[in-house]
């Protein structure tokens, strides 16, 4: 276990790496740059500007100084477009980005699972359409369209809830509905099928015949298996989810990190992106660890791949 | 050992099977006449309803059955005042065709990819998946202004070229030119999490006794993997794949504003609904009825995922 | 647990306060506290280094420059730094007093040392300012930049003594006072900069705006900053004419979603908005009569053509697509916020007259394209509009593209793209025509007719015409200012004869602000002064 941990975190550094070079040469690719800007600079300033961030150098020069930037001094650069440290930005903005991203899991976890293990149980009666009709709804209707609706529905009419705005926790309840429902319903139909999956297999067949309970039946033997679907998509959703949402982000003016990966896209901040994109790659390889080490824990089955 | 014995005594049935399973289930009967209606609408209906592009500004936002001069609009008028049955059927055309074909290519490479990962497993296991990860935070603006300039820009040199030389339909050939870098972009990063899913499913089914038994049997490794192992994987596929069909829908729309994919004025339902969901408090009808539309097909498609779930699920066949 | 113990202090009073039915803005008025919609995160708040309009919001509340807005007049400068000024008889040299009580926040006196050293700063190309031309109407300025003169002393300032400041000017510029007011012309503290950039002059990133470090000289000061949330400012205990600053503070918030922002003033969470979409227009208007405000503002919206593609090296062509446009039914459908529709490049202001040159006239339209040898519709070669992707342009693309198929039967693509792609193609001439437009800087024509020069920076177009540049030049000798506002037309007239940017309509800015909101009027190009300000239960 051990091991493989240690050789996970090996993997995760080489991905991190290859992620950077990979990143770098893509967004080097883009047409325009930091200075490309609507009231065009004179010549002069933007020679002046490209200096200062080493931009006139060839891409390998810049590649080969950044990673060495990155690597000796732990520095990860100045963004042009907003005049300071790359590492102030990402510090400032991640903690709404996590605050928002775990209640929002909440929200889904609190929803997902459990309307998926009923409609699993209740296989083809009105609890199972019921909840998959929600549950849809939650897939359907995207985040910009539940956002401005529980803007106008709730927080307008609510004098509770503010339209906009990160004060106190009482702003964190409708942004992580609006980012959460979606992940919400992917864990009800998730759930619902590894339920499915396993409520037909032989041992829980078995279980049945003997007599144990019902609900023993599933949180005993059932509701492990069954969430192996969902915690292989938990992994990446997780890391989705605390790095920030764009659209969330911006419909309830949150001071995230989701709108610095568009923002910096396209002002061609490329510092503050391969900052992001760090930040995110970090994430994934931390999250997709733990989440194949709790499926190794639920299954088993699995416990070799490790 | 009853596993193994269904597998290997009607290995090829299984198709036949779950068809008829399939046609057993309600549910699933009637979401599939239901995607049919709403491919009729799309592909033979919208033919009828005129031009979904003709612009009367000075008949925008009209009533739901209203009409101007002698054209009827059933379901009203937009913002450009454009008739918007004709464009949402027409526009159905667009965001059907992403669905099935955006998700048909995910799930090709989602789950070949996280099978064949799964099943080889040791290093070359752990070199796919963490080329999964990398890609999971590739950021994906950056790769679609990169696939807009790059790839765009060719394919409709190409859709010219094929227009002058070989005489290929001017109007259509660009339209596909458009919309298949879209895919592309769409089917590179929409396979991520069902290969990981598949991956683990392969996994758990590898150590069991029908796959230990094929193994032993000493049958080809493709042949496990595609006959035995991978038929199994699909219920969860299945139901994964229909859940990321709304964000696809949903993504050609943001695609198509970052100028990949369809161009305006073409609708599709995604950009309906974006462009309603401004109009939310003062004309909601424009984000209803796409929305409406679009809601229904997904509905079903969700449902006929779940019947197929079922009637491929193995083990069903005891019941 | 630790978590919820850190929660419940916080959920109680906020719990609490809902059912105070007061809203934030009506809390905010009590504390004399306005707050603005300021639509995104600025760069920064180095009046050197930035270069956008709600940069300046912030920095018109932070520092104050030789003149300043008056609060209701247009073209009017009222003192700010300088407590009077006089120009000689041709508007060439230009002395300014500086108010001996004019300070920093930190009590630390405002001397004409630190507007040499600021100018000396912007003009020192190591800094890397952007916007640094606006200087260039001092003498030597340009080559000073540019490094064809290295000593600064021979650049047109002088501070004869602390509290005189001589600017010589490179021609005849009657509107100087209206150029102090844009923020490249303001001190920055001396003191200040220098100390946090270790004595470098042309240090950008030495950190003296952060909040703690910043001294200014405006009517607020910085309280407090966070990155996409808000700036906050509060009254600046030194400022000279602090008895008549009326609010205690400010509050900017970066809403970049627009629908948002105007959501949030129903739900009386802020007091003026940035803009209204155009989709809440009518809604507005009709819900909120007395909150709506439409005023004409200082840009032009127009098309650019690629003057080095066929077929629009056409004057005809050019000429067509612009006169197939029909601005009214556009502005009426579309943009909805009593835009005018703009016949020429230059909004008509002041004493300037603008030519009609450009109107709706299909049937003209459709005779200079057969003209220009499309008789045959079907010969007009496939080219296409080049818009970025925001809603509104998608629209006005759209609106263009049925305006001319119904007009012209020329049938012409839509190509998005994202902001910096579509700059950039603008740039690099790799577009056909494209939806664009201008807002000017200061309230004088040659704001919108200088970027129409050969290879200017913001001509995007490959036109140019020497005879046009001919007269621009023409009209900084010109010493009578009537006169050189009627020079300026002609080289107005030549632009708009040639057609390089197909005009389609003057600017309004359309946004909500509350009745308790005093002292804020209309002015043209929107640099409202903070000091007048006030905020009044009603």
């Amino acid at each position: 276990m051990i091991g493989f941990i240690f050789r996970r975190i090996l993997q995760g550094l080489l991905v991190l790496f290859v992620l950077y070079t990979l990143s770098f040469f893509l967004i080097k690719a883009l047409p325009g740059d930091a200075f490309t800007t609507e009231k065009a600079m004179s010549p002069e300033a933007k020679e002046e500007q490209m200096k200062r961030f080493g931009l006139d150098k060839p891409w390998r020069i810049q590649y080969g100084l950044r990673l060495q930037r990155l690597l000796l001094q732990q520095d990860l650069g100045i963004s042009p477009k907003k005049n300071r440290k790359v590492s102030l930005i990402l510090q400032q903005s991640f903690p709404a980005s996590v605050v928002l991203g775990l209640n929002a899991l909440l929200v889904a976890c609190v929803i997902g699972i459990p309307l998926g293990v009923f409609s699993a149980v209740r296989k083809n009666t009105w609890v199972d359409y019921a909840s998959m009709g929600f549950a849809m709804i939650g897939i359907c209707v995207a985040a910009f369209i539940i956002g401005p609706l529980l803007q106008t529905q709730v927080a307008m009419r609510l004098p509770a809830f503010k339209v906009a705005g990160w004060d106190n926790p009482v702003d964190w309840i409708l942004p992580a509905i609006t980012l959460g429902l979606a992940p919400a319903a992917y864990l009800a139909r998730l759930t619902r099928g590894g339920m499915l999956e396993v409520l037909g297999q032989d041992f829980v067949r078995t279980a049945q015949a003997k007599g144990v309970p019902a609900l023993t039946v599933i949180t005993r033997h059932t509701l492990r298996g069954g969430l192996i679907p969902s915690v292989a998509y938990l992994g990446p959703a997780f890391a989705y989810l605390i790095s920030g949402s764009f659209v969330v982000e911006t419909i309830f003016q949150i001071p995230g990190m989701g709108r610095h990966f568009i923002d910096a896209t396209i002002d061609r901040d490329e510092d503050l992106l391969l900052g992001c994109v760090l930040y995110y790659g970090f994430l994934i390889v931390i999250l997709n660890l733990v989440s194949d080490i709790i499926q190794a824990y639920l299954n088993p089955r699995l416990r070799d791949s490790l | 050992m009853a596993d193994t014995s269904t597998v290997t005594e009607k290995g090829s049935s299984l198709w036949r099977d779950a068809w008829l399973r399939l046609r057993k289930n309600k549910v699933a009967v009637v979401s599939g006449v239901v995607l049919i209606v709403m491919f009729l609408l799309c592909f033979v209906a919208a033919w009828f309803t005129g031009d979904p592009n003709e612009q009367n500004l000075a008949n925008k936002f009209a009533a739901v059955g209203s009409s101007s001069g002698n054209t009827l609009h059933l379901l009203g008028t937009d913002q450009m005042g454009r008739d918007l049955l004709s464009r949402i059927l027409f526009g159905g055309q667009v965001s059907l065709l992403v669905g099935l074909i955006a998700t048909s290519v995910a799930f090709v490479i989602g789950i070949s990819y996280g099978a064949i990962s799964g099943y080889t497993g040791g290093r070359t296991d752990a070199i796919m998946m963490r080329a999964v990860d990398t890609l999971y935070a590739i950021p994906f603006l950056v790769l679609v202004i990169l696939l807009q300039e790059v790839i765009s820009g060719s394919a409709s040199e190409v859709a010219t070229w094929l227009v002058k030389h070989w005489k290929f339909p001017d109007e259509t050939t660009h339209r596909l030119a458009n919309i298949l870098p879209l895919f592309m972009a769409i089917g590179a990063l929409g396979w991520l999490t069902l290969a990981r899913i598949t991956r683990s499913q392969i996994l758990s089914l590898k150590q069991q006794e029908f796959a230990q038994a094929a193994i032993s049997l000493g049958l080809s490794p493709s042949r496990i993997l595609f006959r035995h192992l991978i038929p199994n994987t699909l219920g969860p596929a299945i139901v994964y794949v229909t859940l990321t069909i709304p964000s696809f829908i949903m993504y050609e729309a943001t695609l198509s504003f970052l100028g990949l994919g369809i161009k305006a004025p073409n609708s599709s339902w995604g950009v309906l609904i974006k462009d309603g969901a401004n109009y939310m408090e003062t004309q909601p009808m424009l984000l209803i009825l796409p929305g409406l539309f679009f809601t229904t097909t997904l509905f079903a498609l969700n449902f006929l995922g779940d019947g197929l779930r079922d009637a491929l699920d193995p083990k069903a066949a005891k019941d | 647990m630790r978590v919820l113990r850190r929660l419940l202090p916080s959920l109680v009073p906020a719990l609490l306060l809902s059912c105070d039915d007061r809203t934030a803005a009506d809390r905010a008025v009590e504390d004399r506290i306005l707050i603005v919609g300021n639509s995104s995160e600025p760069k920064g708040l180095d009046c050197h280094l930035v270069t956008g309009v709600l940069e300046s919001n912030l920095i018109r509340a932070l520092f104050e420059g030789l003149c300043t807005e008056h609060q209701s007049v247009d073209g009017q400068a009222l003192p700010g730094t300088a407590e009077s000024w006089e120009a000689n008889e041709d508007f060439t040299v230009w002395t300014f007093n500086l108010g001996r009580d004019r300070k920093w926040s930190d009590g630390v006196p405002v001397t004409a040392e630190d507007f040499l050293f600021s100018y000396q700063r912007i003009l020192t190309k190591t800094l890397g300012s952007e916007y640094n031309e606006m200087l260039f109407y001092i003498r030597n300025a340009e080559e000073f930049y540019k490094g064809e003169i290295t000593d600064f002393s021979k650049v047109g300032i002088r501070a004869p003594d602390d509290y005189t400041l001589e600017i010589s000017l490179r021609g005849s510029i009657p509107f100087l006072p209206e150029i102090t007011k844009h923020y490249t012309w303001y001190p920055v503290p001396r003191h200040v900069v220098m100390k946090h950039s270790n004595g470098k002059i042309d240090a950008p990133f030495s950190g003296w705006t952060k909040p703690g470090n910043i001294v200014s000289n405006g009517p607020f000061a910085l309280k407090s900053w966070r990155i996409n949330d808000h700036i906050a400012v509060e009254k600046n205990p030194h400022y000279w004419d602090r008895d008549k600053v009326q609010l205690d503070g400010i509050r900017f918030l970066p809403v970049v979603n627009s629908y948002t922002e105007s959501r949030m003033f129903f739900d009386g969470l802020m007091h003026i908005t940035y803009i209204v979409p155009p989709e809440f227009i009518p809604y507005a208007r009709k819900n909120y009569p007395d909150q709506f405000r439409s005023e004409l503002y200082l840009g032009t919206k127009f098309v650019r053509c690629n003057v080095t593609r066929k077929p629009l090296d056409d004057i005809r062509v050019r000429k067509a697509l612009g006169m197939a446009i029909d601005r009214e039914s556009l502005i009426e459908n579309i943009t909805q916020g009593g835009q005018e529709p703009a016949y020429g490049m230059v909004p008509p202001f002041g004493n300037y007259k603008t030519g009609r040159a450009i109107s709706f006239d299909p049937d003209q339209a459709a005779r200079l394209l057969d003209e220009a040898g499309f008789q045959n519709r079907i010969d007009f070669p496939r080219i296409t509009l080049l818009a970025p992707d925001r809603d509104v342009s998608k629209r006005m693309a759209e609106a263009y593209q049925g305006m001319w198929k119904k007009h012209l039967g020329i049938h012409i693509e839509i190509a998005q793209k994202e902001w910096t792609s579509y700059l950039n193609a603008m740039t690099n001439l790799d577009y056909d025509l494209a939806d664009s437009g201008w807002i000017g800087d200061y309230l004088d024509p040659t704001t919108f007719l200088d970027m129409w020069i050969k290879d200017g920076g913001n001509n995007r177009t490959g036109w140019a015409n020497g005879e046009f540049e001919e007269i621009l030049k023409q009209s900084e000798h010109e010493r009578d200012p009537a006169k050189r506002l009627l020079v300026l037309q002609k080289a107005e007239k030549i632009l708009m004869g040639e057609l390089p940017a197909i005009t389609i309509y003057w600017y309004t800015t359309n946004y909500l602000i509350d009745p308790r909101v005093k002292g804020w009027n209309p002015l043209l190009l929107n640099n409202h002064p903070w000091k007048w300000v006030s905020l009044e239960p009603n």
